[in-house]
């Protein structure tokens, strides 16, 4: 049935819903469950990484399309099937999650000491969640997922979020809601006119131009909020502040990536026409990301909120990228995701330890860690180099890629593009020096603690994968090398017969 | 493979130094870094000689692919050709006298392997920077060391000032870069590749390329100034200087390796490993030649002025990098790297013997407390007149020859930003000496100023001095014993295919023919300014003074350095935070969070009305969608 031999796919997405049910079934005193709760999602989410490094082996990269597939009849009668699989695009985005849940779990360990088993199961259900909607392959099911993550995330800030959590969850369940029920109306729209919920049909489905605007703007609202893009990119701060470590982790490191994925797995395919007319809006509002967004990130007196400032102008380079609609444009934006979901993610890592220590994401009350915490500051020192594209390291190759790219279209949108190369080292080295570098002022921190080998732990795969990324990215663009070029070439001839029609209009 | 050993060896060395540092104790950290330095030395050097000498053969050794997507590749691979072996031996031979006078002068330190894996660390990065085989493994290096001068400059953390620096340097090269990364780009929308050798060979064919960018340009000419941008980022020149005497605060062997011997250098090396690709470019290097003697002036001003031994070193780099791009920028990039490798060796060997200064003085930098020095620290004094002996021009030290040349090729490119470079470099020749000189004498003749510290100093011990004197025989030889190879007739035996110059290029020719005068006038000018030194600060101790008051507002613009800083602060700086303060609490928090916050209230408020009629919750959802609508209907006319 596909190069695994079993439903890899299948298995991988449901498994931590039978951790899940382990969880659930255990019983005893508070201290019990709790470690119960903390050792069977560890174990449930290290078996589903490595079973999700099948897919790692197994997959075929000179293939441009859908691996591993499976399809089971629902709905026949309304041509919705339960239909998985992956593709070069995807791929990443399913191991991406598989490898963050377990550091995420690592990382709770002693941080969370109230209701440890209902905050074990929401983030197996998360899990469940994401990798369901990365290897969905029918629009219905796509948009169950999709709308499915929201909820464990709206749990994980709202009960063990910060004192503002109340406000932050809502302000992310509403705004990001109130897009995805556009991208349900497009969803209904696109069935109505194809017939079928099944993506791979759709990906070669041509929807009328007239209607192709209107189907963009709807995966628009919600993609875009999802990113999320600027203007509507004030809940990201608000939600990251609030929630804890490891909510910001997957936040930042996975959920971020679920607006740029929409964007290149519906807009970019099914909508060449609009995609090409829309492409100097997003454009102009990509830019205005990477350049406001850093700017106040420079301003911010919040460590979370800082790098969560970051993390906007960094998916500005991203859907820059995709919407150059050219292989390094495109390929450019997929690295930038991979790797801002490892250095994001590893960021927000390192503000939660010295949180954890002194319980505070204040900047201004810390200052001079060098000296107490050398591990500490040469994880935090080369995560922010990462951050501001350094190369060597992880975030340079996507960035550059997306540079070159954006170059074959406009210098303008390269030069502005890129301004992040000098304001994101801007604030990551005024971040940096406030925090570590200094003297040590403060009592409580005259005594603080290195990483601990839990800590390194949870630290020592972000450097590797940090390091390796930058070193040898060719073991990541492999996968979705083919498949990017399946879809430029798509792209430009599908607006190359459009305006062939025109032209025969036209006479 | 002695290639490959010598680039890698201080990547080993750096890491074990750097990762396993605390385990294995300070010395070990030394002996292992050192250890590998002097391996890649002995590598560096007999690549250097089986190439040039040897007969061996120009090539580049693959290593790995690197980043691969659709029709852009790139790999990890080192080049070998007389460029790049140059500047190799050049690199670890500095670098490894560098790590061993560190050892002296680092030794009260409390963090001895952090300083020498940086140290190493910078080293590697240094290395692949000269062995790329295309601009974007150049990128990594270029990258790489202006992260270890980050992280050296802000060495001393605990010192804002350092601090500040470090950041400083980073950003300002950061600006360069950018336009590095852009002219990168560029090259490969033009040619299709970044590999030096596939850019090099299909030259003929882009030659009438244009780009659109504010009117019509040939392309060869943008890729130029946008590779040109990097290169004033990193070599500090006129604008983008900022940043090089604030590093300083760095500790001094890092002002010798990093801000004076090699990568303060990468841009000139830059300029010549494109010359293939420049000499099409005739507005380009033009503008190369006019930024260098520009800054070539401008710092030697700037020098005349300062108090701070380090500091008049920075600005005399500053302005010896401009020497450099003049005579790049008139086609004779041999000239340039010649200067660029006989002022590596005076130029560490200026600043290493400051440093001796400072150790000698318990860490005083100013020389206005300084003096009488040379009974106390007698052979510091000498090998600092030797090294600022060739660094004034007077033969037969390094200086002489290959400040000479470049008079010569900018006298001989009969162009006008030719001569203009020419008047720069001269009058520049002369206020070098003159600051070198007030130097000498502030700080070794005359009385002491403090006479307690005088009473303290004391010389250096054998592992500082050692170097010192080595680099000092570096200063003597280097010149006498390169001119003729580098530059004479039969340059290409020497260079190969490494530097090329176009079939209308004769400056390397010309420079033979020039009128006698303008050989000699630089040497004039040196002694001129020795003279004017002496007389000022031996004869008449007092009419400095007098000048400063009389002219107060003249010295102080040259004391405050032309006021860059003060501009750029009030210019960039300062506006930057008030627009980043102002987009957080007016953009973010009013505009943008007031409208869903007004809508919510409104929601609120309105459900509790259409609660008579529905329940809130249906509402909220039908309000949303409404908005939603409204949204939609006018976004698609507004694009129809």
């Amino acid at each position: 049935m596909n190069a695994a031999g079993f439903p890899i796919l299948s298995l991988v997405t449901w498994l931590p819903i039978a951790g899940v049910l382990f969880l659930m079934s255990v019983r005893g005193d508070e201290e019990t469950v709790a470690s119960n709760a903390r050792w069977g999602a560890l174990w449930t989410s290290l078996v589903v990484f490595a079973l999700s490094l099948v897919l790692w082996v197994k997959f075929n990269q000179a293939d441009g399309g859908f691996q591993f597939v499976e399809n089971a009849a629902w709905l026949p009668q309304w041509g919705i099937s339960y239909k998985l699989g992956v593709d070069g695009i995807s791929v990443l985005f399913v191991l991406l999650s598989t490898a963050l849940t377990p550091i995420c779990i690592l990382a709770s360990w002693d941080a969370i000491q109230t209701r440890v088993r209902e905050y074990m199961i929401a983030f197996l259900i998360l899990e469940t969640m994401m990798v369901g909607m990365f290897a969905a392959l029918d629009a219905i099911v796509f948009y169950m997922f999709f709308e499915g993550v929201l909820i464990p995330m709206y749990l994980i800030i709202g009960v063990w979020g910060g004192p503002r959590r109340v406000y932050a969850a809502i302000k992310f369940f509403l705004y990001t809601l109130a897009g995805s029920v556009l991208m349900l109306l497009a969803l209904l729209a696109i069935w109505y006119q194809a017939g079928t919920t099944d993506i791979v049909t759709l990906l070669h489905t041509n929807i009328p131009v007239t209607m192709q605007s209107w189907l963009f703007i709807a995966f628009f609202a919600s993609f875009a909020v999802k990113v999320p893009m600027w203007p509507v990119h004030t809940w990201l701060p608000d939600a990251h502040v609030e929630a804890p470590t490891a909510g910001s982790v997957i936040l930042a490191g996975v959920l971020l990536k679920m607006g740029a994925y929409g964007f290149l797995r519906f807009s970019v395919p099914m909508l060449p026409v609009a995609t090409a007319n829309f492409a100097p809006f997003i454009y102009t509002l990509s830019i205005v990301a990477v350049i406001y967004t850093s700017l106040v990130a420079f301003a911010q007196t919040d460590m979370k909120k800082l790098i969560a400032y970051s993390s906007v102008a960094h998916m500005g380079v991203v859907t820059i990228g995709i919407f150059t609609v050219n292989a390094q444009g495109i390929a450019g934006a997929l690295f930038q995701m991979l790797s801002h979901g490892v250095v994001s993610a590893a960021l927000f890592l390192c503000v939660g330890v010295v949180y954890d220590r002194i319980h505070s994401r204040e900047i201004a009350r810390y200052g001079g860690l060098a000296s107490r915490m050398p591990k500490y500051a040469f994880a935090f020192m080369l995560f922010s180099m990462a951050s501001c594209g350094l190369p060597g390291t992880a975030g340079f190759v996507g960035e550059f890629l997306v540079l070159v790219g954006a170059f074959k279209v406009n210098f303008w949108l390269a030069a502005l593009g890129s301004l992040g190369m000098i304001l994101g080292a801007a604030y990551m080295l005024y971040l940096y020096r406030r925090v570590i570098f200094g003297v040590i002022t403060r009592d409580d921190l005259k005594t603080i603690l290195d990483l601990s080998p839990r800590e390194v732990m949870v630290f020592a795969p972000l450097v590797i994968l940090t390091l390796w990324m930058g070193v040898y990215p060719s073991s990541f663009t492999g996968f979705f090398d083919a498949a990017v070029n399946a879809m430029v070439d798509h792209h430009h001839a599908a607006l190359a017969t459009t305006s062939k029609l025109a032209g025969v209009f036209a006479r | 493979m002695l290639y490959s050993i010598a680039v890698f060896a201080p990547l080993l060395g750096s890491a074990i130094a750097g990762l396993f540092g605390r385990a294995i104790g300070d010395r070990a950290a030394q002996a292992v870094t050192i250890f590998c330095m002097i391996l890649a030395s002995v590598c560096g050097v007999a690549s250097f000689v089986s190439l040039a000498y040897g007969g061996g053969h120009a090539g580049s050794v693959h290593i790995a692919t690197w980043i691969d997507s659709g029709d852009f590749h790139v790999a990890w691979a080192l080049r070998y050709d007389t460029l790049s072996a140059v500047m190799v031996a050049m690199v670890t031979c500095v670098a490894t006298l560098i790590h061993i006078y560190s050892v002296g002068y680092m030794s009260h330190d409390n963090s001895i392997a952090r300083f020498f894996s940086y140290l190493s660390l910078f080293s590697f990065a240094m290395l692949m920077l000269v062995t790329a085989d295309n601009l974007l493994q150049l990128f990594f290096g270029w990258e790489g060391v202006g992260l270890a001068s980050y992280l050296l400059i802000g060495f001393w953390y605990h010192k804002p000032s350092a601090c500040a620096a470090a950041i400083k340097a980073f950003l300002v090269n950061r600006v360069g870069d950018l336009g590095f990364a852009l002219g990168i780009a560029l090259v490969f929308v033009t040619f299709g590749s970044i590999e030096f050798s596939t850019i090099f060979a299909s030259v003929a064919k882009h030659q009438a390329d244009t780009y659109v960018l504010f009117g019509k340009w040939p392309a060869f000419e943008v890729i130029g100034i946008l590779l040109f941008i990097g290169a004033m980022g990193k070599s500090a020149q006129l604008g983008l200087h900022v940043w090089l005497p604030d590093a300083m605060e760095g500790p001094t062997p890092v002002s010798a390796l990093i801000h004076a011997a090699t990568m303060v250098t990468a841009g000139v090396f830059l300029v010549a490993r494109f010359s293939p690709v420049l000499e099409f470019a005739p507005g380009a290097l033009g503008f190369i030649t006019f930024m260098g003697a520009s800054t070539a002036l401008f710092a030697a001003t700037v020098g005349c002025v300062q108090n701070d031994i380090k500091r008049i070193i920075a600005y005399s780099t500053c302005s010896q990098l401009g020497y450099m791009f003049v005579a790049a920028g008139v086609g004779a990039y041999q000239a340039s790297v010649f200067h660029l490798l006989t002022h590596a060796f005076f130029k560490a060997l200026l600043f290493l013997s400051a440093g001796s200064v400072i150790h000698a003085m318990s860490d005083e930098q100013d020389i206005r407390k300084m003096g009488g020095l040379a009974r106390k620290i007698p052979l510091t004094a000498a090998v600092m007149w030797i090294g600022s002996l060739a660094l004034a021009g007077v033969p037969p030290f390094a200086g002489f020859y290959s400040k000479d040349a470049i008079l010569e090729v900018a006298y001989a490119a009969h162009s006008a930003v030719g001569t203009y470079g020419f008047w720069c470099c001269l009058i520049a020749a002369f206020l070098t000496a003159f600051y070198s000189w007030r130097l000498l004498i502030m700080t070794f003749h005359g009385k002491p100023a403090d006479q307690h510290a005088y009473d303290h100093a004391h010389e250096s011990p054998a592992v500082m001095t050692v170097p010192l004197i080595l680099l000092a025989v570096g200063a003597v030889l280097t010149g006498w014993a390169f001119h003729e190879q580098l530059l004479g007739e039969h340059w290409q035996h020497f260079w190969g295919a490494s530097i090329f110059n176009g079939p209308a290029n004769h400056v390397l020719h010309a420079m033979h023919e020039v009128p006698r005068w303008v050989g000699l006038a630089p040497t004039v000018a040196g002694i001129a300014g020795i003279a004017v030194a002496y007389a000022l600060y031996l004869g008449m101790p007092d009419v400095p003074a007098l000048l400063a008051r009389r002219f107060r507002p003249i010295y102080l613009f040259l004391l405050n350095k032309w006021y860059f800083d003060e501009l750029y602060d009030a210019v960039i700086v300062r506006p930057m935070i008030a627009l980043s303060r102002g987009l957080w609490q007016v953009g973010d928090a009013t505009i943008i969070d007031g409208i869903p916050n007004g809508l919510a209230s409104l929601t609120t408020g309105g459900s509790v009305r259409a609660s008579r009629l529905q329940t809130g919750s249906i509402a909220v959802y039908a309000f949303t969608m409404l908005i939603g609508l409204v949204v939609l209907v006018s976004v698609f006319l507004l694009f129809r």
